[in-house]
């Protein structure tokens, strides 16, 4: 109702309708990829979108508002210490001596 | 900086002496347990109303820190559970048998990060300032849970990844819609829109992945199953607790009049299933961890159950009473068993029930102590959680909600009958090996049962300090009068 504004599609829609493509894509290659590395890109492809949109908010017809680029700098901060974060538990899985998928029930000791 | 802020800056400084002080860094919980203690208890007596402008930023840009009744349960029990966690974790260092010196000095900033970040969702009322506290509590809880089983950690890492930023995408609406992020300014200013919908749609979905709500608990058992036992016991009592607050927040504060009643069933329906489910599948778990963790997934269901009992009552404090209570309950008790488990199986021959027979004899202070925290989660009086369950049942009845009241009194029984059966495999005779204890690895002695036995207790002291507690849980409740600060809202 309110995001289906009757107005022709302004500069800020792009920003909006391009974020969501991107969400919708990066939640598909989530859902379908089962490798934990494509997981972590199609988390970081969603996570653009989240940004892209969030970020687009800030743009008003007359003047721009900084609230929502405050936050989606603390969002992308968040989004890259994560994304290390995981990166690292993936390639800790690799390197141990079991085979990455078969360790579900964590026995540490043989 | 006045107490509240104390809340979240001390456990933080905690935390960075602990990174530099590396080894020597686990001492630091003999003075971090008292005083974060001594705060929350200084939190709970304070009078109502008392708030923290962060920064002195005014309201529609600024972060506020308010002590409500929830947030005064949540960080005493809290400061409680972790501090004993902690103390525990210091006779027992939470350290595998491979490269056990590194996992226990990773444990000590993790347990102090995640003791901030939930201080701080508890007490903040800025949904942005809770995505970033959910970030703190679920890098901590993956690490965590990292500890015992890198893949179940990185399964949980994904899920939570996804739901943190489905979060922020709930949060980006409201900014868009509202130009403010607190509950307190949108409760005055919330209307029902399809932007309002979506964005709160987005955000439960998320939180509810983080507080493990069936059907997205799947991360869960395999997480808090395979870790040390101090960090399945804080995956357990604090980390699930915090998405269940924020969806307080969201669903009784900050848009009471969007949630119609079919929402509210939809939770509470998704709750009587978690208590069913979890039930049983901790019933068919031949081995104690998982059992344990499947009774988290049953014991989050009550949480949830309670949603539309407190939205359908007349006289809605009683059910929130009972709701709060059982959060409260639920961490000390979960804790606690945790904690004893992970005692009984270092003793035990293996990890299965089975293998549990002599332990009444050789350790009776740790059986007991998941024996008390067994009554709780049972909902067996006296207790915390009976005095809970009592709540939501009385409340139940009241409304005529018969399936909610039979799904309590179903989920009692449940919990009965897995828990005594490990707690009976505890009494069986020896299996094999004859009468000697030898074989069995070296008795705990009875310093190492303190935690867990201070913790179930105070679950079982909770039953006769209900009167007490329900009062704590009154204040300033989201239907009472709005709170002091009233600042204008931005256009």
């Amino acid at each position: 109702m309110e995001l289906l504004a009757p107005e022709p599609v302004s500069a800020g829609h792009i920003y909006a309708v391009t974020g969501a493509i991107l969400t919708a894509l990066g939640f598909y290659a989530f859902i379908v990829r089962r490798h934990a590395l494509r997981q972590l890109l199609a988390v970081n492809v969603v996570g653009a979108g989240v940004f892209l949109i969030l970020g687009g908010l800030g743009r008003g017809p007359d003047a721009i508002d900084p609230m929502p680029q405050a936050l989606v700098i603390t969002g992308i901060v968040v989004a890259v210490a994560l994304t290390a974060f995981g990166a690292a538990m993936i390639v800790r899985l690799a390197e141990a001596p079991r085979s990455p998928d078969q360790g579900k029930a964590g026995k540490p000791d043989a | 900086m006045n107490l509240l802020g104390l809340l979240v800056a001390v456990p933080l400084g905690f935390m960075v002496a602990a990174l530099l002080l590396r080894g020597s860094g686990r001492w630091l919980i003999l003075a971090a347990a008292p005083v974060m203690a001594g705060l929350a208890l200084w939190l709970a007596l304070l009078p109502p109303g008392t708030t923290l402008l962060v920064g002195n930023w005014d309201l529609p840009l600024g972060i506020l820190l308010r002590a409500d009744g929830v947030a005064r349960l949540m960080v005493l029990a809290g400061a409680l559970v972790i501090g004993a966690i902690g103390l525990h974790a210091l006779v027992d260092p939470p350290g595998g048998k491979d490269g056990g010196a590194a996992t226990a000095e990773t444990f000590w900033p993790l347990l102090y990060l995640m003791w901030a970040g939930a201080n701080a969702g508890f007490l903040t009322t800025d949904l942005f300032n809770l995505y970033v506290t959910l970030e703190m509590v679920s890098l901590a809880a993956v690490a965590l849970a990292a500890m015992g089983s890198l893949a179940a950690a990185l399964r949980y890492f994904m899920i939570a990844m996804l739901g943190s930023l489905a979060y922020l995408l709930g949060v980006a609406l409201l900014v868009a819609n509202y130009n403010t992020v607190d509950v307190t300014l949108l409760a005055q200013v919330a209307r029902l829109d399809l932007a309002t919908v979506m964005a709160l749609g987005l955000m439960t979905a998320a939180l509810l992945i983080k507080a493990a709500l069936f059907p997205m608990h799947g991360w869960l058992p395999p997480a808090h199953a395979a870790a040390p036992a101090p960090a399945s016991a804080l995956l357990s009592a604090i980390a699930v607790k915090l998405g269940f607050v924020i969806l307080l927040r969201l669903w009784f504060e900050a848009f009471p009049a969007i949630t119609g009643s079919a929402a509210l069933h939809v939770l509470g329906g998704l709750g009587a299933a978690a208590v069913i489910y979890g039930s049983i599948q901790a019933m068919r778990q031949d081995r104690l961890k998982p059992l344990v963790a499947y009774s988290t997934v049953a014991q989050v269901g009550y949480l949830f159950l309670a949603f539309p009992l407190v939205a359908g009552a007349v006289e809605p404090s009683s059910a929130w009473a009972g709701m709060t209570l059982h959060g409260v309950a639920h961490m000390l008790a979960k804790a606690a068993m945790f904690l004893a488990a992970g005692l009984m199986l270092k003793a035990a021959a293996g990890d299965r029930i089975a293998d549990l027979g002599g332990l009444a004899q050789a350790m009776p202070l740790t059986v007991t102590a998941f024996g008390l925290a067994a009554v709780s989660l049972m909902g067996l009086p006296p207790s915390g959680g009976f005095t809970a369950k009592f709540l939501l049942l009385s409340a139940a009845i009241e409304q005529g909600a018969f399936l909610y009241a039979g799904v309590l009194v179903v989920g009692g029984l449940l919990a009965a009958v897995y828990l005594f059966r490990a707690l009976s495999a505890c009494f069986a005779p020896l299996a094999g090996a004859g009468p000697d204890t030898a074989s069995r690895g070296p008795v705990t002695g009875g310093v190492k049962a303190v935690a867990p036995l201070a913790l179930a207790g105070l679950a079982i002291v909770m039953g006769f300090a209900g009167t007490a507690l329900v009062d704590v849980s009154a204040i300033e409740v989201p239907w009472a009068t709005p709170t002091v600060i009233q600042p204008e809202v931005a256009p």
